[in-house]
């Protein structure tokens, strides 16, 4: 398991379903950043992922909604937070293309997946055509 | 009646702008409207964007920021990014965002310095 075990807290669990969650999802991730004591460059890379990840949902998925949980969680004494993006949107054909820099079914940059990615230490991808997309992203305390 | 949503500063020719606070995606394309515009509208040939207090720049902001840069040289001006958070440089290069064809500067005294080379620069050849 790389995800590591939950701790006690309770999640933050919300829908993202318009703009101003972008913001939300950026305060909960810099908030728990901060309360299991991410470094500054790890903290700005936790909450600009979910940034992303956010901005996937609200572009991409059915009816432009999703939902977040955000939670701290310990591994060996280390803590870290865990954040799982998923929606009930198309899902992803090709999860290998949506993971490749560039690949865009939107004329967008495409970095969203792949950076997302670069920006965490684990990512865990989801999805079927079909089925919606969970994403999980994980970023540990140094 | 126009929505301004940053206040812009002029120092002699130049346009100052400090972004900050938590910039949704629609406040992001309101600032780069009213940016182009001011340009237009004040004939300035240069403008500073001053990022120094986003703790988040995601790939949509940096790609608007590059935006804007790009809308501002074609009105005739130069535009510098500066500022940016060493934290948030090293977040946007593992990003995968290319910025390298931004010009940058760490502070704002330094961007009117670069502001001052490329204007001169402007004068001699066009830039590529």
């Amino acid at each position: 398991m790389t995800t590591g075990a939950a701790t006690a807290r309770q999640p933050s669990v919300f829908d993202i379903v318009d703009e101003s969650d972008l913001i939300r999802v950026r305060k909960v991730l810099r908030s728990e950043a901060e309360s299991v004591r991410l470094n500054l460059v790890d903290a700005t890379k936790l909450i600009t992922a979910g940034s992303e990840l956010a901005r996937n949902i609200l572009y991409y998925a059915t009816g432009h909604r999703g939902r977040i949980s955000v939670e701290q969680v310990c591994r060996q004494g280390r803590r870290g937070v865990r954040a799982t993006f998923a929606d009930d949107g198309p899902g992803i054909a090709d999860i290998a293309a949506a993971l490749t820099d560039g690949f865009s079914t939107r004329g967008s940059l495409g970095l969203g997946l792949p950076g997302a990615r670069r920006l965490v230490d684990d990512m865990t991808l989801t999805s079927a055509a079909g089925s919606g997309t969970t994403v999980v992203i994980v970023k540990w305390q140094r | 009646m126009t929505d301004d949503v940053v206040a812009v500063m002029k120092i002699g020719d130049t346009l100052l702008v400090a972004l900050q606070g938590d910039l949704d995606d629609t406040t992001v394309i309101q600032i780069e409207e009213q940016l182009t515009r001011e340009v237009a509208r004040t004939g300035a040939s240069g403008m500073l964007i001053d990022v120094s207090r986003l703790s988040v720049v995601d790939s949509f902001i940096a790609r608007v920021l590059a935006r804007i840069v790009a809308m501002v040289r074609l009105l005739g001006a130069q535009a510098a990014v500066v500022g940016i958070q060493p934290a948030v440089a090293i977040t946007l290069v593992e990003l995968g965002v290319q910025m390298g064809h931004l010009d940058t500067a760490l502070n704002a005294e330094q961007g009117l310095a670069l502001l001052e080379r490329l204007r001169r620069n402007d004068t001699g050849t066009d830039r590529p």
